[in-house]
């Protein structure tokens, strides 16, 4: 199918490589600045070792979300769990946590915690519904039909479930791992020094744009292999689907305490545990009074910014998405990669070279609204590029050249076949970003009109001047709000 | 999932969408929280960039309207993001006035000719140690040592004393934070860099613990967990004003010491301001009694233009024997930092 591309489909693709690319530009400029301390800061032993300690975080944060992701998926999706809805709902719910909220929420509890296996904890609770919301909507579409072929064959249903779930589980420990290397507050709470911390001191310590530039390559180089990693292990399958399947669920039967306890484990750590401790500030610090206009105006602007960014996000992911799954060949892939190679870059980077772009080029929309839109856009595209890509390819192309063979121009079978059957797949995107969206913070704190303040940085504020009791109401309604989205994508999978 | 739920879904996106979108066109802000801002204050207000937190600062910066006669916009942030930020802005910078956490940020827009020549007579109010010719410093902290007099009779007389064995295991530090870091620097410009190197393998050796902030440092001392902290001294007087009474003491070294650097926040005004006259009456007020007064008792920091006096309880401002040492030299940091990392502190 490497038909050419329509300019309907190219254009915005093109414009949303172009605004991916951006920081990549920007640090290139700043890391040439003075070539001889880019190249001492590449060859000094730290770098490589702090390199190892990001890799070896994203690696062991990533296992950990494909068990305890692609378990709750294929409990909730394929057996007869009591309870299995409610349970679904809960799986995709930790998306509303901030993971710097649940650092903080276990180390205060657990002083002891902190460290690698603390930010392993914090990261995977946070993070395993990447994995789990992309297998679970991936196993309630397999043919059982392949199973059953695979039992009469004495083989086994892991060996060939597996199987196809490779490449929906992969795009979704891509995902994991990419904001595994990106983040930095809930390690920096769990004091666990990485690359992204690196790059932080050296801003924060050194004042010094050189080195961060030189490591935010070095990330950009790692997450490229991450990606091509990937894209090796998903292959080229079409996985298309012909009608619902008719869904037989496994039994649990003796297995029933125990697999309520595993579920009910990752639910309380991941959900309930934040709630209860928030809960507790809540209500040990209401004497200290809610600016209730405060709350209401950093509530507006959450809502209205996180909802431009989401929707601007997918219109730039609409196209991507579709090149990804219906177009072959150098350019489409290009236009793909080019969505993720920023995607590990922490919030600051990607704020400071929009800021370098804007005051070179945009100066007018310069700490105005629209341009923390677009940093939203560049931020999340992958998150929403992907699950773009994988509603497109599970509506069956041959629809599409049944509406070409009818006479439907390229743009009109996109727009009359392709994307109605995507729309699923294109809003549950949305609102992945829409909620991530909500919890910025580095980018926010950079990039916001002066004087304007969005539910995340209330809560840094708050919390910079070490009154946990006065950030929990912008903690708790934060956590609510992003909840709603959180609970319709859980729910759209189970 | 639904259709009629999807459909739901994205009818909230497009209200809130609809929202923002009115909120940019109108190409204002949102209205301020702190209400020291009026969005539509527009070109002409006087514009800060505040690395220090808006909780603690506000009230004295809501005053600026009146001491300057123009509005204020408050941008808040991390110092030093915020100074990498204005270096990245360069000429266009909309900054003003950039209201630092600590010196070194300062130093570091120094040191690029961001910042324009502070009036000689708002300079003269602050002692040489505590300011530059384009930024001065306006409240002070001293580096100390909080120990658990439960556990320890007599506290350390300095900073070189934690690396005896006698001390193993006992002590904290936060290498990651900035105050630290201004330490170690301090440490580097007084004794050499040999010496501090020395002295931060010795403390590792001797198994210090590592937290990431004061206060922490000073919770697990209280708690009984750790014997000896380094830390800034305000954090003891404001938990102690909070709390009323708590079981750590602190000890301000003797001597000239490193461990009691004074450290201080300030104010420098960028050459590209357009309101000169404003960003001048700005420093004053931030300078004046009542600005000086507030530091004192409310965020319990050294007030450090002449004739106004610490609050009660802390030792004067000119009987510390900290050491003696350039502040704008605290902005080589780049060298601490690779010191830091090259003994593995962080």
């Amino acid at each position: 199918m490497s038909r050419r591309v329509p300019p309907a489909l190219l254009v915005p693709a093109l414009v949303a490589t172009a605004l991916s690319l951006a920081p990549v530009a920007y640090l290139v400029v700043r890391a040439a600045e003075r070539p001889d301390a880019a190249l001492g800061v590449l060859l000094r032993p730290r770098t490589a070792e702090l390199a190892l300690r990001s890799l070896g975080l994203a690696a062991t944060v990533t296992a950990a979300c494909l068990v305890v992701g692609v378990s709750l998926a294929w409990l909730v999706v394929r057996t007869d769990l009591p309870g299995r809805r409610v349970w679904g709902a809960l799986a995709a719910l930790p998306l509303a946590v901030p993971s710097y909220v649940a650092a903080y929420t276990w180390i205060a509890a657990f002083p002891d915690i902190s460290g690698f296996w603390g930010s392993v904890l914090v990261l995977t609770l946070c993070t395993y519904p990447y994995v789990y919301l992309p297998v679970a909507a991936a196993l309630s579409r397999l043919d059982p039909a392949l199973e059953e072929v695979s039992l009469s064959l004495g083989r086994g249903r892991a060996a060939v479930v597996l199987r196809q779930l490779r490449p929906s589980a992969a795009a979704g420990a891509l995902l994991v791992a990419m904001y595994a290397l990106a983040e930095f507050g809930a390690v920096s709470i769990m004091r666990f020094d990485v690359f992204t911390t690196q790059i932080y001191t050296s801003y924060r310590a050194a004042f010094d744009r050189t080195p961060a530039a030189v490591l935010g390559l070095v990330l950009v180089v790692v997450t490229f292999v991450v990606v091509l990693a990937e894209a090796r292990t998903r292959g080229r399958a079409a996985y298309a689907l012909r009608g619902t399947p008719a869904r037989r669920r496994v039994a649990v039967r003796t297995w029933k305490a125990p697999v309520l306890a595993w579920a009910g484990l990752v639910a309380a750590l991941a959900v309930g545990f934040p709630l209860v401790s928030i809960g507790f500030w809540l209500v040990t610090g209401t004497s200290r009074g809610l600016d209730l206009d405060t709350l209401a105006s950093a509530t507006a602007a959450t809502l209205g910014v996180s909802g431009a960014g989401a929707l601007l996000t997918a219109a730039l992911a609409v196209p991507v998405g579709v090149l990804a799954a219906r177009h072959r060949g150098g350019l489409a892939r290009f236009v793909e990669r080019a969505a993720y190679v920023a995607h590990a870059l922490p919030g600051i980077v990607i704020a400071l070279s929009l800021v370098f772009f804007a005051v070179r080029y945009a100066y007018p929309i310069y700490q105005q609204w629209p341009l923390l839109v677009l940093a939203y856009a560049v931020l999340f595209l992958p998150a929403a590029v992907g699950a773009v890509r994988a509603s497109v390819l599970q509506s069956p192309p041959v629809l599409e050249e049944v509406a070409r063979s009818l006479g439907q121009s390229a743009t009109g079978a996109l727009r009359r076949v392709t994307l109605p059957l995507a729309l699923p797949g294109v809003l549950a995107g949305t609102a992945l970003v829409f909620l991530t969206a909500m919890k910025e913070l580095p980018a926010t704190l950079l990039l916001r009109p002066t004087g304007a303040d969005t539910l995340a940085t209330r809560l840094w504020t708050e919390t910079g001047s070490g009154s946990y009791a006065a950030a929990a109401p912008y903690a708790a309604l934060l956590m609510v709000l992003a909840a709603v989205p959180g609970f319709m994508l859980g729910r759209r999978e189970t | 999932m639904s259709l009629r739920r999807l459909l739901a879904a994205a009818s909230i996106l497009l209200v809130s969408a609809t929202a923002a979108a009115c909120g940019s066109s109108s190409g204002t802000a949102e209205p301020a929280a702190s209400g020291s801002a009026k969005p539509d204050a527009g070109a002409d207000a006087l514009v800060v960039y505040s690395g220090r937190n808006e909780k603690l600062v506000s009230p004295l910066l809501d005053k600026l309207k009146a001491a300057t006669g123009r509005d204020v916009q408050v941008r808040y942030g991390d110092s030093a993001e915020l100074a990498a930020q204005i270096l990245e802005e360069g000429e266009r910078t909309r900054a003003d006035l950039f209201f630092s956490q600590d010196a070194g940020a300062l130093g570091a827009l120094s040191k690029q000719g961001l910042l324009a020549p502070v009036a000689q007579p708002s300079l003269d109010k602050v002692s040489e140690k505590y300011r530059g010719t384009d930024w001065v410093g306006v409240s002070g902290r001293s580096r100390v040592l909080v120990y658990d007099p439960r556990a320890v009779q007599t506290p350390p007389k300095s900073v070189f004393e934690l690396t005896d064995a006698k001390w193993r295991g006992k002590v904290a530090w936060a290498p990651t934070n900035a105050s630290f870091q201004a330490f170690v620097t301090g440490l580097r410009v007084l004794k050499g860099d040999a010496a501090a190197k020395d002295w931060l393998d010795g403390m590792k050796a001797n198994e210090t613990q590592t937290f990431k902030s004061n206060a922490e440092i000073l919770d697990a001392v209280d708690a009984g967990k750790i014997q000896v902290g380094l830390i800034n001294h305000y954090y003891w007087y404001a938990k102690t004003a909070e709390k009323g009474s708590i079981p750590s003491k602190l000890a301000f070294l003797p001597g000239g010491d490193p461990g009691a650097l004074v450290n201080v926040a300030g104010v420098g005004v960028l050459k590209t301001t357009k309101h000169a006259e404003a960003a001048q009456k700005a420093v004053d007020y931030l300078l004046s009694a009542d600005a000086q007064q507030y530091f004192a008792k409310t965020t319990k920091e050294y007030p450090l233009a002449a004739g106004v006096e610490a609050d009660q309880g802390l030792p004067k401002l000119d009987t510390l024997t900290g050491p003696a040492i350039d502040l704008a030299k605290l902005e080589s940091l780049e060298q601490t930092l690779k010191l830091l990392q090259d003994t593995g502190v962080v």
